[in-house]
C-alpha cells in the first residue's frame, strides 16, 4: 500500500554519516536556490504545504530513490507548478513564458521576514477529543488514506495494525488526509501514541525502548 | 532529449538533467512571469544560510539549564516559551521540548520526510533528511546512535519521536556535571546542533 517515502523500518540504507554543525547549511549554491524557490512558488498560494508533501511522495520510486533531496524538491515543484496551471509543459520545455495573473501574488524580498515568522499554524477548533492520556489504542491497518487511493496520510506504515498508548493530546490540527487532496481542513484531535518497541518491531534493542507517533483521532480505535 | 518525451512523462522531465541548470531553468522561467522576485530568494536563502540556525536552541537549552522556572514553562508549553526569547515562525509552530534524564534518551526523526524545528535548529543537515536516518532511527535508534559515536548508560530507556504531523520537537540535554559556575553564553557554547536532535550528548568541558 505504501509510497515510497514511507520508509521507517526499512532494511539496507547502510549507515547514517554525520556531518559538522559547521559544514555549510547548504552544500551547493542550487540547493539553497531550490528550497527558496519552493517557499517563494507556495507564497503565491496555489497549493498548500500538505499539497506539495504530496507531490513529493507522488514521484514515481524510481525519481525518489535516484533524486538528491533537493532535486526531489525541485521535481515536485515543476509537477505542481504545471498541475495547478501555473506554468505549462511546453514553457517548462523552454518555449517563451506567457504573462501570468498571479503576478501580483509574488512575494517581494520586503515581505519574506514576515511570512517566515508568520509561520502555518495548523490548530484548529474542532471535536472533542474520544481519547484521553493513558488510553490504550489500536492503529488502523493498512496506512491509507481513506478516500484517494495511492493519497496522502500520516500514519506510517511500520505504525499500522499497532497497540498504542495515548500520551499526550495536541488539539485538533487540520487533517493532513484531506488537507493534502483539496478537501478542506477538516480539522481532527492529534494525538501523541506511544508503543513499546518489540511490538512495533517483533524484537526491541533493549527492553523499555520505545517509539511514538502524531497521529489523528480516525487512524486510531479504542482497545478495551 | 526533454522535446522527444511523451505527453504522459511527468512534467519535471522536461527540465534539463543537471540539476543546477535545472533549479537555474525553473527560476529564470518564474522571474520572467513576474511569479518570483530574486531578491526574494536571496532574502530567503541569507535567514537560513547565516540568521537562523541552532544556536538558537542552544540558547533555548541553557536558559533552561539556568533558569527552573523558563524551565518548567518550556516542558509545558514549549512554543509559549521559545516565543518569549523570540523563537517563532514557520516549521516551529507547534514546538514541544523532551528532556533527557537519566531513564530515558529521546531521539527525534520524520520518517515521511524531513520535519525539523526550523526556528530553532534552521534547516536540517544532510545526515537527518538521508535514506538511512529516516529508514533506520525508528527500528535500531541504538545502531544509528553508533553511527554517531554515542553509547548510552547501562539501564537508560531510548525514546523515538517520529513526526509525522506538525509538531516540531527539540530535544533538552541533561546539564552536564562541572559547570556550575557557567553563565548561559558559555554553557550554550556546550550544546551541540546534534544533542538537541537527540544524536549527541552534552560532554563535560574539557
Amino acid at each position: 500500500m505504501s509510497r515510497v517515502h514511507d520508509m521507517g523500518g526499512r532494511f539496507g540504507d547502510g549507515p547514517v554519516v554525520p556531518g559538522a554543525e559547521t559544514d555549510a547549511v547548504f552544500a551547493e549554491e542550487w540547493h539553497a536556490r531550490a528550497l527558496a524557490l519552493t517557499l517563494a512558488a507556495a507564497a503565491l498560494g496555489r497549493w498548500n504545504l500538505d499539497i506539495s508533501r504530496h507531490a513529493r511522495e507522488c514521484l514515481s520510486p524510481s525519481d525518489y530513490t535516484a533524486f538528491s533531496y533537493y532535486e526531489i524538491w525541485l521535481a515536485a515543484l515543476a509537477d505542481l507548478l504545471v498541475a495547478r496551471g501555473v506554468v505549462s509543459r511546453d514553457e517548462l520545455a523552454g518555449a517563451a513564458p506567457e504573462p501570468s495573473d498571479l503576478a501580483d501574488r509574488r512575494l517581494h524580498a520586503q515581505a519574506v521576514a514576515g511570512v517566515m515568522a508568520r509561520g502555518g499554524p495548523v490548530l484548529r477548533d474542532g471535536p472533542a477529543p474520544r481519547f484521553a492520556p493513558g488510553d490504550r489504542v489500536k492503529t488502523r491497518r493498512p496506512a491509507r488514506n481513506l478516500e484517494v487511493a495511492g493519497g496522502h496520510t500520516r500514519l506510517p506504515g511500520y505504525a499500522a495494525g499497532l497497540l498504542g498508548v495515548v500520551e499526550r493530546f495536541h488539539g485538533c490540527h487540520i487533517f493532513p488526509d484531506a488537507h493534502a487532496h483539496d478537501q478542506g481542513e477538516r480539522p481532527e484531535p492529534l494525538y501523541t501514541v506511544v508503543f513499546d518497541a518489540a511490538e512495533v518491531w517483533g524484537t526491541a534493542e533493549q527492553p523499555g525502548d520505545s517509539v511514538s507517533c502524531e497521529l489523528w483521532e480516525s487512524y486510531l480505535e479504542p482497545v478495551a | 532529449m526533454p522535446h522527444d518525451l511523451p505527453d504522459g512523462a511527468p512534467p519535471h522531465s522536461l527540465l534539463p538533467p543537471d540539476p543546477a541548470l535545472r533549479v537555474k531553468a525553473l527560476e529564470t522561467l518564474l522571474t520572467r512571469k513576474g511569479l518570483v522576485d530574486p531578491a526574494a530568494l536571496d532574502e530567503i536563502i541569507e535567514t537560513y544560510a547565516h540568521k537562523v540556525g541552532p544556536r538558537n536552541g542552544a540558547a533555548v537549552v541553557a536558559r533552561a539549564w539556568v533558569d527552573a522556572a523558563f524551565r518548567a514553562r518550556l516542558l509545558a508549553d514549549a512554543t509559549a516559551a521559545v516565543g518569549e526569547m523570540g523563537f517563532a515562525g514557520r516549521q516551529g509552530e507547534h514546538m514541544v521540548v523532551v528532556e533527557n534524564t537519566p531513564e530515558q534518551h529521546n531521539m527525534i526523526v520524520c520518517t515521511l520526510c524531513s520535519c525539523y524545528p526550523w526556528p530553532l535548529l534552521g534547516i536540517p543537515p544532510g545526515w537527518y533528511k538521508s535514506d538511512a536516518y529516516r529508514a533506520r532511527a525508528v527500528r535500531e535508534p541504538r545502531a544509528v546512535l553508533a553511527d554517531f559515536g554515542v553509547t548510552l548508560p547501562e539501564g537508560q530507556r531510548v525514546r523515538v519521536w517520529d513526526s509525522t504531523a506538525e509538531v516540531r520537537y527539540l530535544v533538552l540535554p541533561m546539564r552536564p556535571e562541572g559547570t556550575d559556575g557557567m553563565d548561559e553564553t558559555a554553557l550554550a557554547a556546550l550544546v551541540s546542533r546534534d544533542a538537541m536532535v537527540g544524536t549527541a550528548l552534552v560532554a563535560a568541558p574539557a
